[in-house]
């Protein structure tokens, strides 16, 4: 290949206290699927956004086809031919395709021309999709594609993804893959951020490696092996959380034919749940986000209450208790949303530490908080989980997003649970904390509780779950052993890319 | 271009600085507006400021002051409970006169009896009087999903109604030369909220709201309800997980503002002003929103915030006369204080950064 698209050489971008960007370089040749490696806070957002032209660097510069190219917003950058597909969609609920697609253009077309031209795109590059359905009504990754499709309308030479397929299904990840090759195949080059290394194994031809900033490693990833990639992108060896052989105990959790309406006009109704979990069982619950996760958990904690039969904890109904009910009695949740949901962002951790840790840890009597115990307690969560703050009178949203997410898990499992529901347990969280968080999961699940864990990221679920069961628009599949599932039957569990039914198991 | 800057941290300098810079600024802005009036602005602050503390006729100035500051401060605290959590009681005015019909329709039906128990029995008729008035928007929030602002505000109006019908009828002296207004609880020994000090302005609705910053602050700082209340207004999603049954909230606080709402009206009809009148609310109700806002919503800031209320007031009304200067331009000032202080308020959450716009990380 003679002259590389598009060339970054010594891009620098420093913010108050952090470098983001320290002296990057690389290459990104014509044609070609690029990936970019690091963990949460490497500096990869920061680097495509100073090539979105949504940042501009300190020092450095950045050459496309041998032509200098400074952008000074993101306008001038889709100018020259690059294109971004964001890890959260910006798009309207109640709007359709089209319009959608219309409110990103400079100079859109009319309706009828514009709703011919995304058919013609999506028909090419295998993206089936109707641009006068309202965006509300699609899948995540129907979504996905709008703004694929909002892109690929723009002709361009340089695409940027950023986690694309957090959000897809296993098959909807092979129609993307698809795509994306097809793409390739015509010339367009590909910038590929994700830290799913398999993903990256199968479709990248070569991979630069970011650590605190700074390009640490470069490689051609079908010739490297994930591990080897997953360590030069923590830049230490990795434990791979053991588990344990267990001896599953009596029936701790047990839910049958429970069904809720949904909460809110987007939310999701669950209809007829049975789930069972088991002393020292952690049950992993899989599906694409917005089928039922957090109606699921909320039913589960207690913030959302129902028939008391509905759900029974040791054989007695709790269906009707609220969050501290179900908490003295061992039942614990950790939420998805860290800020806002599961903590409170501008109080100190140590309020943080007393939201949930009231009842179990005795930190009020009749109505008076102990601080000093409660102060204790978040200090042991700080310690236990190793959550880097400057102490517990910090607010929680000075904290990054995997170390909140650290003490929030951290203060659930330090009250010792009989059962612990979690949600996205490592979402954010860099590959060591992601790590110690599975393996002090799995070590609570070896005490003997009971551990219902919905994720998203199937990998997770596989490595640490003894059931598997998916959620589909609020159905839940029946659990099946993780020993022996291959990928095709989850992703037929989890309701295929075209709304397969459900396989019944 | 000015740019501002989320901060990590809520800043704790500016969080207690903010209250002084803001009353600079009114006073140098003030100053400004009484200056194109063609009044000495130096000397028109120093009467608002300054006379009514440490002037010549202090010695009836200073009783006024905590005369005007109890009720504010009283009822601000109640209201500031609620604000936390985002529970808007907008009607505390309402609640004040509902509790000082309670209260004064208690002594007016023991007139003339003279016995220790009818003040006691009056404090408690004025706190459920107002607590109960502020049930109605209350309840109907929590069973029909209401606005507590319209509801509340809106029976400003009905007990303001009522005030007049009471004072034209059911309650009017007997003995009163057919003139509108109830009998004079001053002159009814029993009912009296007299000063406990002769000359200070000293009376127990001052004690009362000494008594309720102490409570609030507890409740806020030490105790479960308050956290859930503080809590509730941050992240009311992260209270129901916390387990924060908000309808009990909405209940709490709001009848606890509606019941120092009414001690505060109560207090006032027994002692200052004496009698139910048509004209008996003057404001505290509306005042006090301003209180609490001023105070941050903390029970110390409260205390502060009303004494500067009053002083601006008593103040205000030594510059109207002395100086001449019109009452609207004293509204006009107080109006500029609570205008400054929201605004710099921004600086305890926000950095003003001075150079080139750029896209945020």
């Amino acid at each position: 290949m003679s002259q590389p698209l598009l060339t970054l050489d010594g891009l620098t971008k420093a913010y108050p206290g952090v470098v983001a960007n320290d002296t990057v370089s690389f290459e990104i040749a014509e044609g070609e699927v690029h990936a970019l490696l690091g963990e949460n806070g490497a500096g990869k957002s920061t680097l495509v956004k100073m090539i979105y032209g949504l940042v501009k660097p300190d020092s450095g510069q950045m050459h496309l086809r041998g032509a200098p190219f400074q952008p000074a917003e993101p306008r001038a950058a889709r100018a020259d031919g690059i294109a971004m597909v964001f890890q959260h969609f910006s798009l309207f609920d109640a709007l359709n395709v089209a319009e959608n697609v219309a409110l990103g253009m400079e100079t859109p077309p009319p309706m009828r021309d514009l709703a011919h031209q995304i058919r013609t795109v999506s028909e090419t590059y295998g993206l089936p999709l109707d641009p006068y359905r309202t965006v509300g009504d699609l899948s995540a990754g129907e979504r996905q594609r709008v703004e694929i499709i909002r892109c690929l309308l723009q002709d361009p030479k340089l695409l940027i993804m950023d986690e694309p397929t957090s959000v897809l299904t296993p098959q909807e990840v092979e129609i993307l893959f698809q795509t994306l090759e097809k793409l390739r195949s015509e010339g367009t080059s590909i910038l590929y951020i994700s830290h799913k290394l398999e993903e990256i194994r199968t479709l990248c031809d070569h991979a630069t490696i970011l650590r605190l900033g700074k390009v640490v490693g470069e490689c051609v990833p079908r010739d490297t092996t994930a591990r080897e990639m997953a360590e030069m992108m923590v830049g230490t060896a990795l434990k791979t959380p053991e588990r344990a052989g267990r001896d599953l105990g009596e029936v701790t959790l047990d839910i049958s034919g429970l069904s809720v309406p949904a909460p809110s006009d987007f939310g999701t109704a669950l209809k007829n749940l049975h789930l069972r979990v088991r002393a020292g069982e952690i049950l992993g619950i899989g599906g694409v986000a917005g089928n039922g996760q957090d109606e699921l958990l909320s039913v589960l904690s207690g913030e959302v209450t129902v028939e008391a039969d509905a759900i029974t904890l040791r054989g007695q109904p709790i269906g009707r208790l609220g969050p501290n009910a179900r908490r003295d009695l061992g039942v614990l949740a950790a939420p998805e949303e860290r800020l806002g949901h599961a903590a409170a962002p501008d109080m100190s951790l140590t309020e943080n530490a007393l939201l949930t840790g009231a009842v179990r840890r005795g930190l009020a009597k009749s109505g008076l908080i102990n601080w000093a115990a409660t102060r204790s307690f978040a200090q042991e969560i700080i310690a236990a989980f190793d959550v880097r703050t400057p102490g517990p009178g910090n607010a929680a949203r000075s904290l990054s997003g995997g170390n909140l997410q650290k003490f929030v898990v951290g203060r659930e499992i330090l009250q010792e649970p009989d059962v612990l529901v979690i949600n996205q347990p490592t979402w954010g969280v860099d590959a060591a904390a992601a790590a110690a968080i599975r393996q002090a999961l799995l070590d609570l699940a070896a005490q003997g509780a009971a551990i219902i864990c919905i994720s998203q990221d199937l990998d997770e679920l596989m490595e640490i779950s003894d059931h598997f069961a998916a959620l589909n628009e609020g159905r839940l599949s029946s659990a099946r052993p993780t020993d022996g599932l291959s990928v095709d039957e989850i992703g037929l569990m989890m309701g295929g890319a075209h709304g397969m039914e459900v396989a019944h198991v | 271009m000015i740019r501002l800057e989320k901060r990590a941290e809520p800043s704790q300098a500016w969080s207690l600085a903010t209250p002084l810079v803001a009353v600079l600024a009114t006073m140098v802005v003030g100053g400004l507006l009484f200056g194109a009036l063609g009044t000495n602005p130096v000397e028109a602050i120093r009467t608002i400021f300054w006379e009514p503390l440490f002037g010549e006729f202090a010695f009836y100035y200073r009783p006024q002051l905590l005369v005007k500051g109890a009720p504010l401060v009283l009822i601000a605290i109640g209201l500031s409970l609620g604000f936390r959590a985002g529970i808007w009681n907008i009607g505390a005015e309402g609640q004040y006169i509902i509790g000082a019909l309670t209260g004064a329709g208690v002594a007016l039906a023991f007139y003339p009896l003279d016995a220790w128990f009818i003040f006691p029995l009056m404090v408690i008729a004025g706190a459920l009087g107002g607590c109960a008035w502020a049930m109605i928007p209350a309840i109907l929030k929590t069973r029909f999903g209401t606005n507590e602002i319209l509801v509340s505000l809106m029976l400003v109006y009905v007990a303001e109604q009522l005030l007049a019908s009471m004072s034209l009828g059911l309650m009017k002296n007997p003995e009163g030369f057919g003139f509108p207004g109830s009998r004079n609880l001053q002159q009814y020994d029993s009912a009296h909220n007299a000063e406990l000090f002769a000359g200070t302005g000293m009376h127990w609705g001052v004690v009362a709201a000494l008594i309720a910053v102490i409570f609030a602050y507890v409740l806020l700082n030490r105790h479960m309800l308050g956290y859930q209340i503080r809590l509730t207004g941050e992240a009311p999603r992260a209270a129901r997980f916390a387990g924060v049954k908000p309808a009990r909230l909405v209940l709490f606080c709001l009848g606890m503002s509606g019941a120092l709402a009414g001690l505060a009206g109560l207090f006032e009809v027994s002692g200052p002003a004496g009698q139910v009148s048509i004209d008996f609310n003057v404001g505290y109700g509306f005042t006090a929103i301003i209180v609490a806002f001023l105070g941050r919503l903390h029970p110390v800031g409260i205390l502060l915030a009303g004494g500067l209320m009053a002083l601006t007031y008593i103040g205000g009304e030594i510059a109207q006369s002395q100086l001449g200067l019109p009452a609207a331009a004293i509204q006009a000032f107080q109006g500029m204080l609570l205008f400054f202080l929201l605004a710099l308020d921004l600086l305890t959450n926000f950095r003003p950064r001075i150079g080139q716009t750029r896209e945020a990380v």
